[in-house]
Parts: C-alpha cells; structure tokens; sequence
C-alpha cells in the first residue's frame, strides 16, 4: 500500500515561505517606488514654499515723513503717477524722505534705504494728495544689503544695526503687495512679475485664438469627415510626430519662419503666442479626437434621420457634446503652454523688460523666463523672489488643472 | 490703424451684412408666401457675411503686415530723411523713437536727429491709414455686393456656405502638415547653410565643440564644430541616468498602480503622480541648479572625490528622470492594462503568485508597449532643456564620470541662439544642424515606437 505523497512537505512550505516572503518585496517595492515619486514632489513643492514666502515678503523702515516742513504742492489738475512723482521730484521729496530717515532712524540707517523708496511715497500721494499736509509714517523698503543683514545672512557690519532697529520695531519684513504689481528691475527689493504676468496673459491669448480653433476644426474633419486615403494618413502623421517634438525646435522654427517674416517683432507676445499655438495645436487635435469618438453614432444617426446635412449633424450636434471633453483637453494643453521656456528663448523673449507690454507687439517676457531670468542673477535676494515667482506659476497651473478636473467631472458624460 | 481694428471693422461689418441678408431672405417669403426658399434665411445671411468677412479680414491681415513697411519707405522718400546716419543700428533708433513719438506711444524724441522725422512720419502714418480703411471698405463692399445680388428665394445657400465650412475644415488640418514641413524646411535651409562652412564629417564626428560666436565669420575653423561630446552628454544624461531613475520607478509604480493598490488609494495616488508631469521644466531646472546639485556635489566630497562639480551631469539627469516618471509609469500602464485579462487569469490559476504572475506573464506580453513607451521617454529626455540648461555644465566633456560636467544638444542651441553672434555667423548657424540632429532622432524614434505600439495592440485584439 503505497502512501498518498502529502503536497505540504517541509521544502515545500520552505519555498512557499520564500515566494510569499518575495512578493511582500515585490509588492513593498512597488509602494515605494510611488512614495519616492511622491517624496520627490512633496521636497520639490517645499522647496520652493519654504524660499518663496520671503519672497513675497521685504524689509521696510517705518520712517514718520514731516510733510509741513518743506510744503510741497502738487501742480493743479495733476493725477497720473508719473506726473506726480516728476513733480514731486523737481520739489524735493528724495531729499525730503532721506533727510526724515536720517532724523528718525540715524544717519546710518539713512545710508541703507532704497534709493526708490521716495517714489513709494509719490505714488502714495498721487492717490491721496491729501497726505501732503502734516506727518504721516510710511514703510520704506531698504538696500539689498541691508535686507540680507537683517535675514542675517552676510554684511556683518550691517547686522548690529539691523537688530537694533528691528528690536525698536523700526525694520521688519513684511507682506509685498507691490510684487505681484510690479515688473522686473535690476534690484531684488524692487523686482515684481507683473510685467511678466502680464507677458504670459497676451501670450496665452494669442495662443489660445489661434491653437483652438485650429485644433477644434482639425479634429472634427480628421475624426468625422476625412475620407481614408494617403494625405489623411499624412495629416495623422504630422499631428502625432508634432505631439513628440521637443519644444525647443518650435522655437527654432519661430525664430527662422515668424521672426524671419516679421524681424522687427523680437521677444512680442505675438510671435511666442503663435509659436506656442504651434506646440498646442496637436495636443487640443488629440484630446478632440478622443473627445469626438465618444459621442455615440446614435446622435449622428438620428439628426441625419431628421434631415440634418452633414454639416449640421457635426455642428448641431457632435460639436456640442463633444465641447466639454474638448475643452479639458484645451486648458490642458495651455497649462503646458504657459509653464514653457525653451521656444521663448529662442523667440528672444528674454529681454530685461521692466514695463509691462501694451499690446502684443510690444516686447515683453513671460513667467517662466522671468523665473529662467532670475534664477540667473548672483544677488542673494534673488533666490527668494525666484521660488516666489515659481509659486505664483504653479498656482496658475494649478488652477487651470483644477478648472479642467471641475469640467471633466462636471459634463463628462457615460453613453 | 491698428490691425486688431481694421479686423473688428471687417467683423462688424459682416454682421451688418448678415442681418441685411437674412431681411432680404425674409422678404422673399413675404412677398410670396407660396414660394418656397431652399434655404433658412439665416444660411443666406451667413453667405453674405463670408463674402464680407473673408476677403475684407485676408486684406485688413495683408495690410498690417505691409503698411508699416509702406510708411517707412514714404518717410525715407522725404527730404528731411536724408540728413539721417547711414545703415545701422542709430538709424534703426531714431526711426523706431520717431514713429513712437508720431503715433503718441512716447511723449518726445531723446535723440535731437528724429525730431524731424516725427511730421513725416505722422503725415505717413494718417495718409496710409486712410487708403487702408478706404480700400478695407471697397473689398468688403465689392464682396457684399457680389453676394447680395445672388440672393433669390431658390439660391442654395447652405450648400455654399457649408461647402466654405468644410474649406475651413481642410485648411485647419493643413496647418499639421505646413508646421511640420516648416520646420523640416527651414532647418534643412539653415542647416545646408551651416554644411556650407564646416564639413558634416567634422560637425559629426569631431571630438572638440568650442565654437567662438565673437570669431571673424569668414575664417572657419572646422575643427571647433566637433560636436561628439555632446551627441555623448545628451545620451549620458538623457538616456542612461535619466532612464536608470525612470525605468525602475515608472515601472514599479504603474504595477503597483494597477495590480496592487486598491481602488481608493488609486484615486489619490495617480493624480499625485500625474502632478509631477505637470511642474513646468523651468522649475525642475531651477530645484536641480539650487537643491539638487549642492546635494550631489556634497555627497561627492564627502566620498572623497575632490573635484566634483557643481554642474554634474547627475544632477541634471536625476531630476529629468524624476520628471519622466510619470511618463514611463503611465506608458507602462497602459501596455500592462491591454494585456489580455485570461492571461493573468490563468497564471494566477496554475497557483502563481502576483509577483509571479506579473513578472513572468504580464511584463513579457506588455513588453513591446513598454519598450515603446521608453522609447518615447527618451525622446522626451533628449529634448528637455530648461533642466539642461539650469543644471548641466556649458563644458564639452567626453567623459563617463557622472559628476563631471556635461554640456547637450538643446543647451548649445540655447546657447548658441541667445548670445550676440549674427545670424550668418556658423556659431550660431551651428544650433540649426544641432536642431536639425535632434529633430531626426525623435523622429525616428517616435515613429518606431508609435508602430511598435500599434502592432502590439493589434496583436491583443
């Protein structure tokens, strides 16, 4: 009588112990994989938090400005910034404002502060003109130097006295509305990204005039009316191989065609807006597709049972089904378009620009070259209003991500 | 005039037009209730408003594109122009200043030279404003009449108007393939110009790359336009340490994604992962110039090389491999996902484990995908440059050492095409044939990869 060979034999537990033991590995290694990817963001984000809230942040003297003393008037009918500054210059408010911080604070403290900040107090007035009659204190931003010596960090000789005004009260960094107002200068604690925000707006708008509509109607001939021949397959070619080209040959592309055809138009909004719109372009063609094939041929089927032409049936219709997922792709595709360098280099929208554009013709520059810029610069304070200005980006991105999720959830229709 | 407003006129009066049609179409059927129009009056508006909008918009485009040259060439015919400093950059100054002060951008003229030219340029600017607005009306006009007369109760215009929409339609996917004709063309014309100066056997296979952009363009030094050592750092960066960081990780990530992680972590993780695709390149370049590369740099020194960089290639090529995880993690999902589910079904009957099941039955039938979606990656890594830029070195090294300091392709184009060299110099004529290299390669390795794609999931169905 032979016995039944039991299966559970001790190599056998033994081995089953060693393949549960490497998958509980394998299994470990794949979350881990994850959390790095994870670690990796959660660092990245931190970074640029941690450098970036001084960077909306500067130091400020609080300086009591006797105005009564000198009696400076502003000439009748005046109310443009630049007028009242001007004006206000010729009468000696530079002086007027130095001579107060050296009076309040010593003559040292004096020999710190920003040679811009009288025209803080010029714009302040320009508001209110009312402020010319009697003292008021005002918050008067101070020399690069003298910021890192209060961040402690370098100017030794400078550090005492910075401790010692902050200790009074006198010196603190504070929250910098004019940031987000003002545009690129040569001095970290003058420097703003509007003029940059404002580069990437007439950018974006440029961009999106041109790659939707483009893209919108290319989709709908690829997807509902192309005939399947060669020049079909021709056009899905390029489209999917333009998805794949690495950005910066678009910018050599506008650098040789756009800036060829149009040589005076170096570094416009309009030149970059039509070279990212060339980017764009196939990403929006790739999501309508997707977006046009999900709408069910019932809907076709019964508009062309009512009569509708084909035209109408796709325009009356697909279209308007369609238009949701379309969009999600849209924004999408502009996000990668707004966080874009390379192509902008090359477009010579690098320029120090310390106006914002007009129009968009005008030369400007864009956030993320702004950020290219600066990331550039040796000053210290330039660090912190780098990680500033890339926070501001990624909120932008986020937004614009968090629009297309909204819109996604919100229409996203199962047939 | 602006061109943005010479456009708004012609929208404007498309839409005048298009009421005037459909009231025209309307009336038709008012006068004779027992006609019947073989269109919508709407379609007969829209007939009328393409015949205005079309050729008035394609002039007011044409026109603000030729009229600031007409201007010029009016003002340099005055007298006052001719006092004006020969070709060059004063000239090109005075001319810019005095246009901006005649059209009340600036509120005067800082070089005294220009002051003169301001009423010229004023005279010319109102002049052609005026011969633009009168022949944008004329066009818009012409066109409207055209149409307008055609109007009768039995015009088909629907089938004219959408025969014009399905114009729109082919035109818009023409751009795909103009785009990318243009950018074949003119790299091949800039390139072809470059091969003129310095010999392709020298730009391929030369092993010394210091071009000198301040260099007299005319004595070519080819020996300079070796361009190896950078064929070498892009590969290095781009495609060995970038993928060693990506492969491992995008891989284990989408198995963990899609075999093991439950439905709600799932929900969380992947967006998580998809939010490091989304970061803008310019802010990875920025974490590896400020975080990264110290790092490394420091865990060098303390292993005792003495001359690490600060610009390695390694730290270039991790946070490029940390960017493209999420692409390789991703492709590799999507090729696991179209793996047949009775293969794993059968595996796991057979009493293989999951890690078993996985890595020796989904992966090898997902390979193809896989490989494909490498291949992208690596498209993808060899033509990132913001990070390359910030990060990597501007030294041709032709070395295997990770921390010395690597330069690439996209960061000599960059570097090349934002200095001050003119634009005939071969420096900078140099970025096109690198630009023209890198073009191919992606080509050629997209196009493998989408057909490797393809066959794999035909395979499957």
């Amino acid at each position: 009588m032979s016995e039944v060979a039991t299966t559970r034999t001790p190599a056998f537990e033994a081995r089953l112990k060693k393949r549960y033991a490497a998958e509980r590995r394998f299994r470990l290694a794949g979350l881990g994989a994850i959390l790095f990817s994870v670690a990796v963001l959660v660092f990245l984000l931190g970074t640029m938090t941690f450098n970036g809230i001084g960077g909306f942040q500067r130091a400020t003297l609080s300086v009591p400005v006797d105005f009564d003393q000198v009696g400076l008037s502003l000439p009748p009918g005046v109310s443009d910034t630049g007028a009242v500054s001007r004006a206000l210059e010729g009468q000696g408010l530079p002086d007027l404002v130095q001579f107060s911080v050296e009076r309040a604070l010593g003559k040292q403290a004096a020999a710190e502060l920003n040679s811009d900040a009288w025209r803080l107090v010029a714009e302040q007035v320009a508001e209110d003109p009312a402020l010319l009659q009697g003292t008021h204190t005002f918050d008067l931003p101070v020399t690069e130097n003298f910021a890192s010596a209060l961040a402690g960090d370098g100017h030794a000789e400078l550090q005492p006295l910075a401790r010692q005004l902050a200790a009074q009260e006198k010196l603190e960094r504070s929250f910098d509305a004019g940031f987000l107002t003002r545009s690129d200068a040569t001095d970290p604690q003058q420097v703003g990204i509007w003029g940059a925000l404002k580069g990437s707006i007439l950018t974006m708008i440029v961009t999106l005039a041109l790659a939707f509509p483009i893209g919108v109607l290319a989709a709908l001939y690829l997807e509902e009316y192309a005939p399947r021949n060669r020049w079909t397959d021709l056009i899905e070619v390029s489209i999917n191989n333009l998805a794949a080209v690495p950005s910066i040959i678009f910018g050599l592309l506008g650098l040789a065609l756009f800036l060829g055809v149009f040589p005076h138009m170096r570094s416009a909004p309009l030149i970059g807006g039509m070279t990212l719109a060339l980017m764009t372009m196939p990403v929006i063609v790739i999501a309508g597709r997707n977006a046009i094939k999900a709408v069910p041929p019932s809907i076709r089927d019964g508009a062309m049972a009512l009569g509708a032409s084909p035209v109408q049936v796709v325009f009356h219709h697909v279209l308007p089904l369609a238009l949701p997922g379309i969009l999600t792709g849209t924004i999408i595709g502009m996000a990668r378009a707004l966080g874009e360098t390379a192509p902008l280099l090359m477009i010579g929208m690098r320029a120090f620009v310390a106006t914002p554009p007009d129009g968009f013709t005008n030369p400007a520059t864009v956030l993320p070259v702004q950020i290219f810029l600066w990331s550039d610069e040796i000053d210290r304070g330039f660090v912190e209003r780098t990680s500033a200005a890339i926070i501001v980006l990624l909120l932008f991105l986020l937004l614009m991500n968090g629009v297309a999720i909204y819109l996604r959830n919100k229409f996203e229709k199962k047939w | 005039m602006s061109p943005s407003l010479l456009l708004l006129l012609a929208l404007g009066l498309g839409l005048a037009a298009w009421l005037a049609a459909r009231a025209r179409a309307w009336s038709f059927r008012r006068s004779a209730p027992t006609v019947r129009l073989s269109a919508l009056p709407a379609y007969h508006g829209w007939y009328v408003a393409l015949w205005v909008i079309v050729p008035a918009g394609l002039f007011a485009l044409i026109w603000s594109a030729v009229a600031p040259q007409l201007v010029l060439n009016s003002v340099l015919s005055d007298p006052a122009a001719a006092s004006l400093p020969p070709f060059g950059m004063q000239r090109a100054t005075i001319l810019a200043e005095a246009r901006a002060v005649a059209t009340g951008a600036a509120p005067g003229v800082f070089n005294p030279a220009g002051r003169a030219m301001v009423e010229p340029f004023r005279e010319a600017i109102g002049r052609f404003d005026l011969i633009g607005l009168a022949a944008l009306l004329v066009f818009a006009f012409l066109g409207g009449a055209w149409a307008f007369v055609r109007l009768k109760p039995d015009f088909a215009a629907r089938v004219k108007v959408e025969r014009a929409v399905m114009a729109a339609l082919v035109l818009a996917s023409l751009v795909a393939i103009l785009t990318t004709l243009g950018i074949f063309l003119s790299l091949v014309f800039e390139t072809s110009r470059f091969f003129g100066m310095v010999s392709p056997v020298d730009f391929l296979f030369g092993t010394h790359w210091a071009p000198d952009p301040m260099s007299r363009a005319e004595v070519v030094d080819g020996s300079r336009y070796g361009a190896l050592p950078l064929f070498w750092g892009t590969i290095y960066i781009g495609a060995i340490i970038a993928m060693l960081v990506a492969i491992p990780l995008g891989l284990m990530s989408a198995i963990y994604l899609t075999q093991y992680a439950s439905p709600r972590w799932r929900k969380w993780l992947k967006p998580t992962l998809e939010i490091l695709a989304g970061v803008p390149t310019v802010v990875y370049g920025y974490f590896a110039a400020l975080t990264v590369a110290p790092l490394v740099r420091d865990a060098a020194q303390a292993l005792g090389v003495a001359n690490a960089s600060s610009e390695s290639a390694l730290a270039a090529g991790l946070v490029m491999g940390v960017m493209i995880i999420p692409f390789v993690s991703s492709m590799a999902d999507d090729s696991i996902a179209a793996v047949p589910q009775a293969m794993r079904d059968g595996s796991l009957a057979m009493g293989a484990t999951t890690n078993e099941t996985i890595r020796r039955v989904l992966i090898p039938a997902a390979l193809p995908g896989i490989v494909a979606g490498v291949m992208l990656a690596v498209s993808r890594a060899i033509g990132e440059t913001m990070i390359v830029v910030m990060a990597a070195g501007a030294a041709a090294n032709l070395s295997a050492n990770p921390l010395d300091s690597m330069t690439t392709v996209t960061f000599q184009i960059v570097a090349m095409l934002t200095g001050e060299g003119s634009f005939d110099h071969p420096a900078t004529l140099s970025a096109f044939a690198l630009g023209f290299v890198l073009f191919l390669v992606t080509l050629a390795l997209n196009f493998v990869a989408l057909r490797v794609v393809k066959r794999f999931r035909e395979a499957y169905e």
